[in-house]
């Protein structure tokens, strides 16, 4: 089985969100970043499983510049065979799959796994693209994966429930919690990814569809007023009356 | 300005945020709608759609044979802009349509597009600690809005219906079964929320957090730590690697509110917080706190709650 992750870079969890240059860009500045948690915990540690299983190789994509490669070098740790940058600043979504998409296209991958979204920009785009650039069916949000021959067959996370799915090879998808459980990476996994191949491929010429302009940070909330434990009935009157939500 | 909202339906019945789609579709122009299945479309007119168009064919929003639906519907119809709810299905499906159609896409909006300077819209990043003004410079402009960002409106008006029968292809996607999550409130979609945390010292104390949610007819929910210990299932999980929700009301009992948290529910319209530390980081984000044991809070607040109802 031939699997390709797409890893994208995302500041830790605990980042403080500033932004610079007249709001218009996300201040770096003490900014730790880190392998955007679902492409790491879900998608690459599937795939990972899912060769250990059955044989194939995993190899992670990236659209980004050398300041990736740490969170490369770290997915690397983590078990993927080889990896591959694409040569360039992420502009927006659609620049970014089409990257993948025009150098996957050939390669004969038989799944393409994405995480369900980025933590920084949450938009839940890329799988999607990728899908619709390479003519694939898309299962968004999977919770399991399994794979058995030329079929695989998922859960997914739908409105109201939980679909069971199944889907011939190739596909794409999205990974979202359930799927696999977060490994550390280990000393020795730590060494061997210093030596494993990062190939840089230089980008294609694509229009990005959308751009940032500015970044605003969300209105201070007033100050929390405070209820007496014994006094329940003054909660219900205040979210009838002054908050109006009951 | 000729605007398409799609629409999913499941099981004979329109979703909820597609009733806020339209209403949101038309602030900005004239909308037709296009949904699909075995439902009753003139609901939408009620809430502002002009047009409807009804493939019946198509029986569960499979995001290939959606996307044609789509692409379809945007040839007939010539839309300008075409408005998805970014739930589940409209997240696969709008993001495959703005690469079929090579036109961009705002994922996350929150609010209307502002067009004195391009076309410009306020979406959600940074899983709700930031907002980012996206300019969309594709003639044709794609719009996800983030369900409970906008109330639906009922106008009161009619929709004309038209039954398409475009050739939407195969679906590569089989459905073999659907797992429903019981009799509840879908959690993206409630507009009263009731979470609970480790405060809560084991799902057997889980009882509080539900009692109440029934009597609210709210959602209940869980903090990152309660579901990765298994006391409660992963789709409750809310928060930056779970689900990020913006209900009118949250109440979040023994929940230290770490940023992690906060990021999956700052969006909501009031939040009340009950923890017996009164440091504890959530109330600050918290409209109404209660210092206090959710083991005696609850269920006061929920004898409060069944009085008020009683009362109404």
């Amino acid at each position: 089985m031939k699997l390709l992750v797409c890893i994208s870079k995302a500041p830790d969890t605990t980042s403080k969100i500033a932004f610079t240059d007249n709001n218009t860009k996300f201040d770096e500045n003490g900014v730790q970043y880190i392998v955007n948690p679902y492409d790491e915990w879900y998608a690459l540690v599937r795939a990972l499983e899912l060769v250990e299983a059955k044989g194939g190789t995993v190899t992670t994509i990236t659209v980004g510049t050398s300041a990736d490669d740490a969170t490369i070098r770290k997915a690397l740790a983590i078990g993927a065979n080889d990896a591959v940058r694409i040569d360039t600043e992420a502009k927006d979504a659609y620049y970014v799959a089409k990257q993948i998409a025009e150098y996957a296209k050939d390669k004969g991958y038989d799944i393409v796994l994405t995480g369900k979204e980025t933590i920084n920009y949450n938009g839940a785009q890329i799988g999607g693209m990728i899908a619709e650039l390479l003519d694939m069916p898309y299962v968004s949000l999977a919770e399991k994966l399994d794979v058995d021959g030329d079929t695989a067959k998922l859960e997914r996370d739908v409105l109201g429930g939980t679909e069971v799915v199944e889907v011939k090879l190739p596909f794409a998808l999205s990974a979202a919690k359930g799927m696999a459980e977060q490994r550390i990476p280990n000393m020795r996994g730590i060494m061997a990814a210093r030596k494993k191949p990062l190939q840089v491929v230089p980008p294609v010429d694509v229009e990005p569809l959308t751009e940032v302009i500015s970044y605003e940070m969300p209105p201070a909330k007033s100050a929390c007023k405070y209820i007496d434990p014994d006094n329940m009935d003054e909660l219900v009157e205040l979210l009838h009356n002054e908050a109006k939500v009951i | 300005m000729s605007v398409l909202v799609f629409v999913e339906s499941k099981h004979g019945k329109v979703s909820k945020a597609g009733f806020q789609a339209v209403t949101y579709g038309s602030k900005i122009g004239e909308v037709t709608a296009v949904t699909f299945g075995d439902v009753d479309p003139s609901v939408l007119g009620e809430y502002g759609a002009k047009k409807v168009l009804l493939h019946k064919g198509l029986k569960e929003a499979n995001d290939q044979q959606s996307t044609r639906l789509v692409v379809e519907a945007v040839k007939e119809t010539g839309a300008d802009i075409i408005v998805f709810s970014k739930d589940q299905a409209g997240k696969a499906i709008a993001s495959r349509v703005s690469a079929a159609l090579e036109a961009g896409l705002a994922s996350g909006a929150i609010a209307l597009p502002v067009t004195d300077n391009g076309f410009v819209v306020k979406t959600n990043v940074f899983s709700g600690k930031a907002f980012a003004n996206v300019k969309i410079k594709t003639d044709k402009k794609i719009i996800s809005l983030i369900p409970n960002s906008f109330p639906a409106e009922k106008v009161g008006g009619t929709a004309e219906i038209v039954e398409v029968s475009y050739d939407l292809g195969e679906a590569g996607v089989k459905v073999l079964e659907l797992k429903t999550q019981g009799e509840g409130v879908p959690l993206p979609e409630a507009e009263i929320v009731v979470s609970g945390g480790r405060g809560l010292k084991g799902p057997e104390n889980w009882w509080m957090i539900e009692d109440l949610a029934k009597t609210l007819g709210a959602a209940t929910a869980c903090s990152r730590p309660v579901a990765d210990i298994g006391w409660r299932p992963h789709h409750e999980h809310v928060g930056q690697t779970g689900l990020a929700i913006r209900p009118n009301l949250y109440i979040a009992a023994g929940i230290s509110g770490a940023i992690q948290h906060l990021a999956g529910v700052n969006g909501s319209k009031t939040i009340v917080v009950i923890n017996t530390d009164p440091e504890a980081p959530f109330f600050k984000a918290a409209d109404y706190g209660v210092v206090g044991d959710a083991f005696e809070v609850l269920p006061k607040l929920n004898e409060a709650v069944k009085k008020f109802k009683a009362n109404q």
